[in-house]
């Protein structure tokens, strides 16, 4: 599996890498966000690891399990080698930024806005970081644990004797 | 005999005596003019279906030659709301969506009216969360909800037959309604 991969990894960044761990042979290295893109970069040049494809962007939101509260997630695939790593980075909710990667990835042009959309985790240096999904108008994050179940934002309002649930 | 029965029965007219002794009859039962004039509006539904989600499968099932809702003069999906008197809502709409669909309905002409196709249009469905309108009622009126996720065609069939009577018996101020007998 992709074992050397992440040996590579701690070998390259000794002293960006929080920890790894591994479960049913999916590896994954927890970063820090301070030299993210370069760590990226490698991932996606090296001839070992060699990266092509990000699969996927996510957030997490731990909110009241763990501290720091956010987590987001990238997925990554080598189309050469058929290896996989996921590479978690930890969020604090006081200064939720990111470095975002759309200098290595476009395909995460959609992918950071929707963490950003639904978490409301920043991107630093994506070139247009607006909502995707929801609708300017949308106040709040909704996918945050602390956003409340029952609030609507609707864009009109119900029809007379109706309400909006 | 109920009116209905009678006037979906002889939707199938052969010889020009028989047609002309079916709208007598419709001429001469209460209501008059607008008795023929709903038998025609309900036999010549244009529809314009506003697809949104999975339900869109179940109403192509219906659409297509095994089911085929043109038996019940549903028989042309028009692609303008302009066009249409029957707008179908297929599908999850969203607060998103909403502005949307209700700009759909204002842009019809009258006569119209809304069927609306499965439960999410019907109240949300599963969704209740900050995204998913909760029924489309809240926007705008409904005549006939269609339950299930997605119906079957069976009970979107029942749903046209529904809407059917309910023109049947619909009575327009604009038109005369006589109990006079035609010449």
């Amino acid at each position: 599996m992709s074992k050397e991969v992440l040996d590579r990894l701690v070998e390259q960044f000794p002293d960006e890498i929080v920890h790894t761990h591994a479960e049913h042979g999916d590896e994954t290295a927890v970063v820090r966000r301070d030299r993210l893109v370069e760590l990226m970069r490698f991932l996606r040049d090296d001839d070992v690891t060699s990266f092509e494809l990000l699969s996927d962007l996510t957030g997490v939101d731990y909110f009241g399990k763990k501290e720091p509260r956010f987590e987001v997630v990238y997925h990554l695939y080598s189309v050469t080698r058929n290896h996989r790593l996921r590479i978690k980075v930890e969020v604090d909710e006081d200064d939720p930024v990111v470095p975002s990667i759309m200098e290595l990835w476009r395909s995460v042009y959609w992918m950071e806005r929707e963490a950003w959309d639904l978490y409301g985790i920043r991107f630093e240096g994506h070139p247009d970081l607006r909502r995707v999904l929801l609708y300017e108008q949308f106040e709040g994050h909704p996918l945050r644990k602390d956003y409340d179940m029952e609030d609507r934002q609707p864009l009109i309002p119900p029809r007379e004797g109706k309400r909006h649930l | 005999m109920t009116t209905e029965s009678l006037l979906g029965n002889e939707a199938t007219l052969t010889t020009v005596d028989a047609a002309e002794g079916f709208f007598r009859k419709l001429l001469n039962r209460n209501g008059g003019v607008q008795n023929a004039v709903n038998w025609g509006r309900k036999w010549s539904l244009f529809q314009y279906p506003f697809v949104t989600a999975c339900c869109g499968m179940e109403y192509m099932a219906t659409a297509g030659p095994r089911y085929d809702h043109a038996r019940f003069g549903t028989e042309l999906p028009r692609f303008s709301p302009r066009q249409a008197d029957l707008l179908m809502v297929v599908g999850t709409i969203t607060h998103k969506q909403a502005p949307i669909l209700r700009n759909i309905y204002e842009q019809m002409a009258d006569p119209k009216w809304v069927i609306s196709f499965g439960v999410c249009a019907s109240s949300g469905g599963f969704y209740r969360n900050y995204a998913t309108v909760q029924g489309i009622d809240t926007i705008i009126p409904v005549d006939v909800y269609i339950p299930g996720c997605p119906p079957r065609p069976e009970a979107v069939i029942d749903a046209l037959m529904m809407l059917q009577d309910k023109i049947q018996k619909e009575r327009s101020p604009l038109l005369p309604v006589t109990n006079e007998k035609a010449p």
